[in-house]
């Protein structure tokens, strides 16, 4: 596993101002992940974990603190700025996976390269299908989302994160919307895309998750509780094949 | 970020609703459509009054005595004799601005033939006079400038009078009619003409020499009227500058006497009747326009809907990495491609709209293509104007507000 490091947050502090209220979302989060590792981040609902998530996305910024993605320090940039690291550095997949209705899998997946002019359509096609090889859907790149089950347009939504090729993808409950099954299913997916050296950050409220992944980091009213290595994650892809087969 | 990227992403957006997109269209399509019908349809009656006018002598000027008023009180133009002979005489010589000249004096009543007898109106003019009018003998021959002279009792009739005088169909050639007991030799009959655009019939004439008339019918010295033709239409006015001067001089008129004449060219008519039309055309636009204004509000309510059913999409595409600007062009877009699109059909059914008119109702239509080209200008104007709004609410949204929008 290499050594750098991809995001490093330093006290980061987000306040929100509700009326004549403010809210403190996080008070002084640090951290540093580095390239290759497989990241949970738990809390209820309230404990900051979405919005952390937004500014490590770089959909928000911090009121106060440091962060630097892949050693560019994102909170002084502006939106058009922030958008554009969106567009190069981060992959999102989302809880209700937000494909657009009535679209192929591919013209999904192109979708952020048609917002990086440079891609021609030739090498955006290419780069959509290698995404599609790389989350099983070769067979489906010209089903449209609503023809499709949660899980394959959830795996749609991933190949349309890893299709800029990005330094890390952060996953928003990811599997929230999904039963047992198919979540160990994408979950098998996202163990294999570590396995292939990608570094993800998956946010979600649901405890068990942690087993699955190289690192838990668990918040709670916006501080950080505990942050702790798992050496040995549990293999998603047993836990899958151990699940009783739907036989209907 | 690349144009022809952001297109694609609005047809893209455009071709998932179908429906909708061809409805908020409609507005378009039918307000353009109205447009360039109704400027059609003004403009082709402007053009069949206009058609008319000339065919009655475009480069007409009509000179009559008398100032028109004089000490406040409007005369009779019967009643005044400014207008002599050697004035005709004096343009005929010296206008270089003026293809030919007629004298006119007219006088109505009764024609008689036998036991058929009609009421007309007898004019005394000169051959030239042919030409001014844009009239032509159809059977014999005009009179002569020797007839001119000799003030012969001879008369070249209308179709409206020899079908009148002659019920029976006989050839009115050198049959002799009474007009005040004065027996008129027939030697030559009008070319037909029809009613002119204000219904009047053409036809219904009578033209003899004006000596003739003059001194046989009316004993007078004087003529009540000159008929000329400018060299052409766009002199009308050097000719009619011309004609004052020369009638000034002739008739000793100190500087700041005032005209005791009066000169009324074919084109101020022509002026005045289209000024008409050109109300109607434009009372007709401002209809069609108002439709259109109707249309583009429509895009902007559907693009407002659009933005605010799309919320996720919009937060969703933020997220990804599309900059405000990029949110904004795809809606901008996508409202002109409907406008635009709209447009085009809409001038297509403008078109054969004014094609149907034409052919079903018999009105005259005439698509000029500034209409065309006006609609479609309107219509991308209108694109952007209403598209603005919404798209730029879309490009203000939160994206984490908008991606997690339900």
């Amino acid at each position: 596993m290499s050594e750098r490091d991809i995001i490093v947050i330093d006290r980061i502090r987000r306040n929100f101002v509700v009326g004549d209220e403010t809210v403190k979302a996080l008070r002084g989060v640090s951290f540093r992940i580095k390239e290759g590792e497989f990241v949970t981040i738990m809390g209820t609902s309230g404990s900051g974990k979405s919005t952390l998530l937004n500014i490590l996305g770089c959909l928000d910024t911090p009121t106060s603190g440091e962060y630097l993605l892949d050693g560019i320090s994102v909170q002084k940039m502006s939106k058009n700025q922030r958008a554009i690291v969106r567009n190069r550095k981060i992959g999102f997949v989302f809880q209700n996976y937000n494909l657009l209705p009535k679209t192929t899998s591919l013209d999904n997946v192109e979708l952020p390269l048609l917002y990086n002019s440079a891609f021609n359509a030739k090498e955006r096609r290419e780069r959509a299908i290698k995404a599609l090889d790389a989350v099983g859907l070769h067979e489906r790149l010209y089903h449209k989302s609503n023809q499709m089950s949660g899980g394959q347009q959830q795996r749609v939504a991933i190949a349309r994160a890893l299709v800029n090729d990005p330094v890390i993808i952060l996953a928003d409950e990811a599997t929230g919307n999904l039963d047992t099954r198919t979540s160990f299913s994408i979950l098998t997916l996202f163990q294999e895309l570590h396995a292939r050296g990608r570094t993800i950050i998956f946010v979600t409220h649901n405890p068990e998750l942690a087993d699955y992944s190289s690192r838990n980091i668990v918040l709670r009213d916006g501080k950080i509780v505990s942050d702790t290595i798992n050496e040995h994650p549990a293999s998603a892809k047993t836990a899958y094949d151990a699940l009783p087969k739907e036989n209907d | 970020m690349r144009f022809v990227n952001l297109l694609k992403i609005a047809l893209r957006a455009l071709n998932n609703n179908k429906l909708r997109c061809f409805l908020t269209m409609l507005g378009i399509i039918i307000g353009v459509a109205s447009v360039i019908t109704m400027l059609a349809i003004g403009q082709g009656s402007k053009n069949s009054i206009k058609a008319q006018i000339s065919e009655m002598g475009s480069n007409m000027l009509m000179i009559f005595p008398g100032s028109g008023q004089r000490g406040g009180v409007r005369q009779s133009a019967d009643d005044m004799q400014t207008l002599k002979v050697e004035d005709y005489e004096v343009i005929r010589d010296n206008a270089k601005f003026v293809s030919a000249i007629s004298p006119q004096v007219s006088s109505a009543g009764q024609f008689v033939n036998g036991n058929n007898n009609y009421p007309s109106q007898l004019s005394g003019i000169t051959p030239d006079y042919l030409n001014i009018r844009k009239l032509n003998v159809d059977e014999g021959e005009m009179f002569s400038d020797h007839d001119i002279a000799t003030a012969a009792k001879v008369c070249v009739v209308g179709r409206t009078v020899v079908n009148e005088l002659f019920p029976n169909g006989e050839n009115p050639l050198g049959k002799v009619i009474r007009f005040n007991k004065i027996p008129l030799t027939i030697v030559g009959v009008l070319e037909e003409k029809g009613t002119n655009s204000m219904g009047q019939d053409q036809d219904d004439v009578v033209l003899a020499p004006y000596t003739t008339v003059m001194k046989r019918v009316l004993a007078i010295d004087y003529i009540q009227g000159l008929f000329a033709s400018a060299l052409n239409e766009n002199l009308s006015d050097e000719a009619s500058d011309e004609i004052t001067q020369l009638l000034r001089a002739n008739h000793k008129l100190k500087d700041e006497a005032e005209d005791d004449f009066q000169i009324r060219s074919q084109q101020e008519l022509s002026e005045m009747m289209s000024s008409t039309s050109d109300m109607m055309t434009v009372l007709l636009a401002c209809i069609a326009g108002i439709s259109l204004l109707v249309g583009g509000i429509g895009i902007m309510n559907i693009m407002y809907v659009s933005v605010t059913e799309r919320t996720r999409e919009i937060g969703l595409r933020m997220a990804i990495g599309a900059r405000g600007i990029d949110i904004l062009s795809q809606f901008l877009i996508e409202a002109i491609i409907i406008s635009v699109t709209g447009g085009i059909i809409g001038i297509l059914v403008g078109v054969l709209a004014s094609w149907l008119v034409n052919v079903i109702m018999q009105w005259p239509v005439y698509i000029q293509a500034y209409s065309v080209l006006l609609s479609f200008v309107v219509c991308t104007v209108t694109g952007v104007f209403f598209g603005w709004y919404p798209a730029r609410k879309a490009a203000n949204l939160d994206p984490i507000e908008a991606i997690r929008y339900e």
